[in-house]
């Protein structure tokens, strides 16, 4: 009785360790050091874009425009570093812009009362534009000067045995569930989602907080987007596309509800690996990527599914 | 046998039905019947478990044990449709209407007439609407957006759904806790009516004079048990308070005169939304009673003053300062707080717990330096209240929509109470509470005022308003017609006035 309940409550966690154990099985590479690593490496950037999509979910919004904001991002972080600015200045500007973009996306929301969906859509749509634009259809390169081998650490360095990534990640995970649980704003981000007009009329300043929200979502991105950038050693202006969808897929992997008001930012997390590690096991077993997103969207659908039957039973 | 009971005029029977949620057992073997042409009264303290005995009935929630006989057969209803066929009509104590449908789409949703081609007969639902409308005395039309009316507006449509169903069985779980005198004689009209049509009606309220108005029977609920059931002419009002709270009440309003202070709230010429050149003050350490008709204006000038309604024309003063609110945070800002006539759309969050409501709009005073919230504070504010008010639930971790709808209202008073307003502004503080807690929420109030608070109070329950306030101002039709004394104001002085 008890260890049903265990069960169902975590049943994010139970799903990816069975799917850990089958495929361990059927795989016996998968359980090696080094694939695990690589795992967490390849999850890290959905990881980072996820988190900020839990908060905007959490108020029951959405945002389409991560995978362009990463671009953009990138490929101004790109020419950055290829003209020799700063580390420290490029990546806190970098980080900037993507809050700027995500900010901007919050404000065609709240103030101007677009539905996210559209507002962010739009938003993905110029921002895509932008990118294209702003590279001349072609990748930027991060260049020789000597900023572009530090830069290239946040993609491709390792701290110890742990990928530069991966520690971003668990960094960036802790803030955001320390703001999520512990601090006012993260509050009112579940009561926004629980219910916008009761918030409003608690005096809760809410267009503030759906600004700061979208705001905090782009700058994921644009981290997500550095990252990126630095492993590759140059921005693609195609890069990111499709990337919301994984991160929306994880969220909702982790049992975030797309009404909003429920939902965890360590079950976005659980999500995320799920998503890494089925991507990962597909590539072992050698199936074809034309395969692969049709395996993908099944079990995506399938635990859904699966998540909302046990809901309604218990 | 179980012929005979319906023979009897018996329309409907339970036997030793008891119901839980979860470990929570909240009915414990109750018996109740209900006959064609007879009214009987459900009464019973926040939470003894009189809504969720009509759910049972009406196939919302199926009973954990226990026998329920519709006519005399035996009845199992999986859901409200089987009820609702086997001719069951309840008006549920929460609105339960979809605020962008009309209020012909919402009366006839899910059961649309169609013509050829299965297209929606739209003249015929307007008709029959209009029909139910006119007897139920209501002025506003079919194609009227629900989201657009009153919450006692709502309330009839409500009621127009329920007769809609031309069923056998009515409840109505606290009808009239949102209609004011008018409403409720026009609603009352009705029950005579249905009584006299041979339906078997029940009808929940807090209201004790109601019950001696218009019901035949009692029956009393005390947690979760049946405690009495007996006609009505053979109980008193005090012997009824004696079943439901197990113990003798004061019939009295707590009451002391005011020792005003300055002054606190300052309204010159206000328009808006519904009100029209408003001009009154309040002072600090009295409670000024807003009285009049549904519609008179009394929510829409309450929701301007906090700042969630748009000001149009005129001057607000609040403590010496003129201000321009441009969202309740401007209200919320200059120490005003509000309690929502509406609490399911506006005053909680349904899906999150009792006490992240109630600290909600508190959070600043329990935030550290380093911006992180004091748990350990945040519970004890909650716990305050919970034990001030009585609030009767399993845990303050509980959803609120799990809570009996009296509790829910308790909690929305928490949640504003818990922010440290100097002004307070009340709409409807007392709907759906029981008489204990209402008695609770008067003295709190003498406290409030004791303490210096400017109260400002909208109720449509005149004996409440002529009973704590200070001053009373009357409504009509979004002017201020009338200005009484505690001690100078009578009933008949503030009908009249009402209905300028
Ligand atoms: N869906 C639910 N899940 C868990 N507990 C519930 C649920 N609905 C009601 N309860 C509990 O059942 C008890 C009885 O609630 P109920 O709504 O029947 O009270 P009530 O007599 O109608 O009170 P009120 O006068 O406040 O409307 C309460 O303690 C409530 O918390
Ligand atoms: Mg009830």
């Amino acid at each position: 009785m008890n260890v049903k309940k265990i069960l169902i409550d975590n049943k994010s966690l139970v799903g990816l360790l069975l799917m850990m154990a089958v495929i361990s099985v059927l795989s016996p590479n998968f359980l090696s050091v080094d694939n695990l690593l690589n795992i967490l490496r390849q999850t890290s950037i959905n990881a980072i874009i996820a988190v900020g999509m839990t908060y905007v979910i959490l108020t029951a919004g959405i945002d389409l425009s991560v995978g362009s904001v990463l671009a953009l991002a990138g490929a101004v972080c790109a020419s950055m570093i290829s003209a020799d600015t700063p580390l420290l200045l490029a990546v806190v500007a970098t980080l900037l812009i993507g809050g700027a973009l995500g900010a901007a996306n919050g404000v065609v929301v709240s103030l101007l009362g677009v539905q996210p969906f559209i507002a962010t859509l739009v938003g993905m749509t110029i921002l895509r534009g932008a990118t294209l634009v702003y590279t001349g259809g072609r990748p930027i390169s991060t260049g020789d000067f000597d900023v572009a081998e530090s830069f290239y650490q946040i993609g491709g360095g390792y701290v110890g045995p742990i990928p530069v990534p991966v520690v971003v990640i668990l960094l960036v995970f802790a803030l955001f569930w320390v703001i999520l649980n512990h601090t006012r704003f993260g509050r009112y981000v579940y009561a926004i989602g629980g219910n916008e007009n009761v918030t409003r009329i608690a005096g809760i300043h809410v267009t503030r907080v759906k600004v700061l929200v979208y705001a905090l979502s782009g700058m994921m991105a644009a981290l997500a987007g550095m990252i990126l950038t630095a492993r590759l050693e140059s921005a693609q202006p195609t890069a990111g596309i499709g990337y919301e969808l994984d991160a929306i897929a994880a969220v909702v992997l982790g049992g975030t509800s797309l009404m909003g008001g429920r939902g965890t930012l360590v079950g976005t997390l659980i999500g995320a690996l799920i998503i890494g590690v089925l991507n990962n096991a597909l590539n072992l077993m050698d199936v074809s990527s034309y395969f692969q997103q049709i395996a993908k969207g099944s079990v995506i659908l399938l635990a859904v599914v699966v998540d909302s039957r046990v809901k309604s039973s218990a | 046998m179980k012929t005979n009971t319906y023979a009897n005029g018996e329309m409907m029977r339970l036997e030793k039905v008891s119901k839980s949620f979860a470990a929570n057992l909240v009915l414990d073997q109750v018996d109740f019947t209900m006959r064609a042409g007879s009214v009987i009264a459900l009464a019973g303290e926040n939470g003894a478990g009189k809504s969720t005995l009509m759910n049972v009935i009406s196939g919302v929630h199926p009973r954990s044990a226990g026998e329920i006989y519709l006519r005399g057969k035996p009845v199992n209803f999986n859901n409200p449709r089987q009820a609702i066929e086997a001719g069951i009509a309840i008006i549920h104590q929460e609105l339960n209407l979809l605020d962008e449908l009309t209020v012909a789409e919402n009366i006839f949703l899910g059961r649309e007439p169609v013509g050829a081609m299965r297209i929606i007969d739209q003249a015929r639902i307007e008709r029959e609407t209009q029909a139910l409308l006119t007897r139920l005395k209501q002025g506003f039309s079919p194609g009227t957006r629900v989201g657009s009316l009153s919450i006692a507006q709502q309330q009839m449509v409500e009621v127009a759904k329920a007769l809609s169903f031309d069923a056998d069985v009515i409840i109505m779980d606290e009808p009239t806790d949102a209609l004011s005198d008018v409403e409720t004689a026009t609603l009352f009209e009705i029950v005579s009516e249905l009584k006299k049509e041979g339906r078997a009606i029940a009808f929940i309220t807090h209201r004790l004079a109601e019950i001696f108005q218009i019901c035949d029977r009692v029956a009393i609920l005390r947690d979760g048990s049946l405690v009495h059931e007996g006609p009505t002419s053979e109980v008193t009002e005090t012997e009824l308070i004696r079943h439901m709270v197990g113990r003798e009440l004061s019939h009295h309003y707590p009451y002391a005169p005011a020792v005003p202070g300055e002054t606190r709230v300052s309204v010159n010429n206000l328009s808006g939304a519904g009100f029209n050149n408003v001009s009154f003050q309040a002072r600090a350490g009295e409670v000024v009673g807003f009285s009049g008709l549904i519609g008179a204006g009394r929510t829409e000038l309450a929701k301007a003053i906090y700042g969630a309604n748009p000001i149009i024309s005129g001057h607000l003063t609040v403590n010496g300062r003129e201000i321009s609110p441009r969202g309740p945070h401007d209200g919320v800002a200059a120490k005003i707080g509000y309690v929502a006539e509406d609490r399911k759309a506006e005053g909680l969050v349904q899906m999150h717990s009792l006490g992240s409501n109630i600290t909600l709009g508190a959070l600043q005073e329990m935030t550290g330096r380093a911006g992180l919230i004091d748990r350990q504070r945040e519970k004890t504010v909650v716990d305050r209240f919970i034990s001030l008010f009585g609030i009767k639930t399993q845990g303050a971790d509980k959803p609120v929509d799990q809570l009996s709808g009296g509790n829910q209202q308790k909690v929305s008073i928490a949640k504003t109470l818990a922010a440290a307003p100097e002004i307070l502004i009340l709409d409807e503080p007392t709907r759906g509470v029981d008489v204990g807690a209402k008695r609770e929420i008067y003295m709190l109030i003498q406290t409030l005022k004791e303490q210096g608070i400017c109260v400002l109070l909208m109720s449509s329950d005149l004996p409440e308003i002529l009973g704590i306030s200070d001053r009373i101002l009357v409504m009509s039709k979004g002017r201020l017609t009338g200005a009484f004394d505690h001690t100078t104001a009578t009933q008949e002085a503030i009908m009249q006035a009402a209905v300028a």
